[in-house]
């Protein structure tokens, strides 16, 4: 199971960060946010106080996937975009080298046209930034050289503490 | 797929409830939202029909707590039971860290289970998965029926790997909290051994 776990450090979470903060400000969107394929929140930006980001995040990843069944139907690789359009506020869904996926809500401040133009940018930062964290994660298996402190020292008693 | 964050000292896990249509997997879903603090827990998403059967996924985020210093936490999926459903199901299966299959134990459900158990081993496969590698916890659920069968050989039936399996009546939570932390800790041990 563990062959396409995302494994994440400071170094590279940071480098994610600045990208959606640019990419927040570039675009005038409302939130920014990155989600892994499989549902999981990996990075947000923007005014996400009021957001419940983790269902956000949890949906958006089945819209990709039921759509991802659709395209497979219809001879289709997938849909690398998809566009959602409210009353107030719109979404901007873009798959980023087919693992990750970038999320941008904006209203009239901005438009579906400085968004298209700006993701394309972005994802080419992002999409090489995360080819870094897959090749690392690579190396860190191989050689051992996570935080090894972190999971060798749970015992059952940590795991039966979360239950009480 | 676990994902670690360093950054945020988090530990993100996908669990993912399999059965056949109305075994009850939902049923355990809204059982731990009900009985876990607010605090710890998010929205339970269901993505229903209006006669409530499930039509695409229930999502439950649950944060147990901490393990030296990472948060830890678990996304409860269920799938779709109903077999016509089974595009959506496929989909849910991706990225998951651990699988409990909710086993109906009435006498006349003996063959939709068992249906259901070869439908999860063909779409993990299909997704790249062996069952006999995941965490994997086994629920013989609504054990307060008349005419179910006995667990031993529900057991003989479905549970050849001899993996952890609960008696359970979700419906009044009995079984519940004991499945979900046996397939947490496997999760967890699993993450252990590869890192």
């Amino acid at each position: 199971m563990t062959s396409s776990d995302l494994v994440m450090h400071e170094e590279e979470f940071n480098r994610i960060d600045a990208e959606l903060q640019k990419l927040y400000q570039q675009t005038n969107a409302k939130v920014v946010f990155l989600v892994d394929k499989n549902g999981q929140l990996i990075a947000s930006s923007g005014e996400t106080r009021d957001l419940d980001t983790t269902s956000l995040a949890s949906l958006t990843a089945g819209n990709i996937a039921a759509t991802g069944g659709i395209a497979r139907l219809l001879g289709e690789k997938e849909f690398n975009i998809l566009f959602h359009e409210g009353e107030r506020d719109n979404i901007h869904i873009s798959l980023i080298g087919q693992r990750i996926i970038l999320v941008i809500i904006f209203d009239q401040r901005s438009s579906l046209g400085l968004v298209r133009l700006r993701v394309k940018k972005a994802s080419e930062s992002l999409g090489k930034i995360f080819e870094e964290i897959t090749q690392k994660a690579g190396q860190d298996k191989g050689e051992g050289t996570l935080d090894e402190s972190l999971f060798a020292e749970i015992s059952d008693e940590d795991i039966d503490n979360l239950f009480r | 797929m676990s994902f670690i964050n360093y950054s945020a000292r988090e530990i993100n896990c996908k669990i993912v409830y399999y059965g056949p249509g109305l075994c009850g997997k939902t049923t355990n879903l809204q059982f731990i939202y009900r009985r876990t603090n607010p605090g710890q827990k998010g929205k339970l998403i269901s993505l229903a029909t209006e006669t409530e059967r499930t039509l695409f996924f229930d999502f439950l985020p649950l944060a147990l707590g901490d393990i030296k210093g990472f948060k830890i936490r678990f996304h409860l999926y269920t799938v779709p039971g109903q077999v016509f459903y089974a595009a959506s199901r496929k989909l849910i299966l991706k990225g998951v860290d651990g699988v409990v299959f909710v086993a109906d134990s009435q006498l006349e459900r003996m063959e939709s289970n068992l249906e259901s158990f070869d439908d999860l081993k063909i779409n993990l496969a299909e997704q790249g998965y062996v069952l006999e590698k995941l965490p994997f916890t086994i629920q013989y659920n609504k054990r307060d029926l008349p005419s179910i069968m006995p667990v031993k050989e529900m057991d003989e039936l479905i549970n050849n790997r001899n993996v952890p399996w609960f008696e359970a009546v979700a419906v009044t939570g009995k079984g519940v909290f004991e499945t979900l932390k046996s397939v947490a800790k496997q999760v967890l041990f699993e993450l252990k051994k590869h890192y």
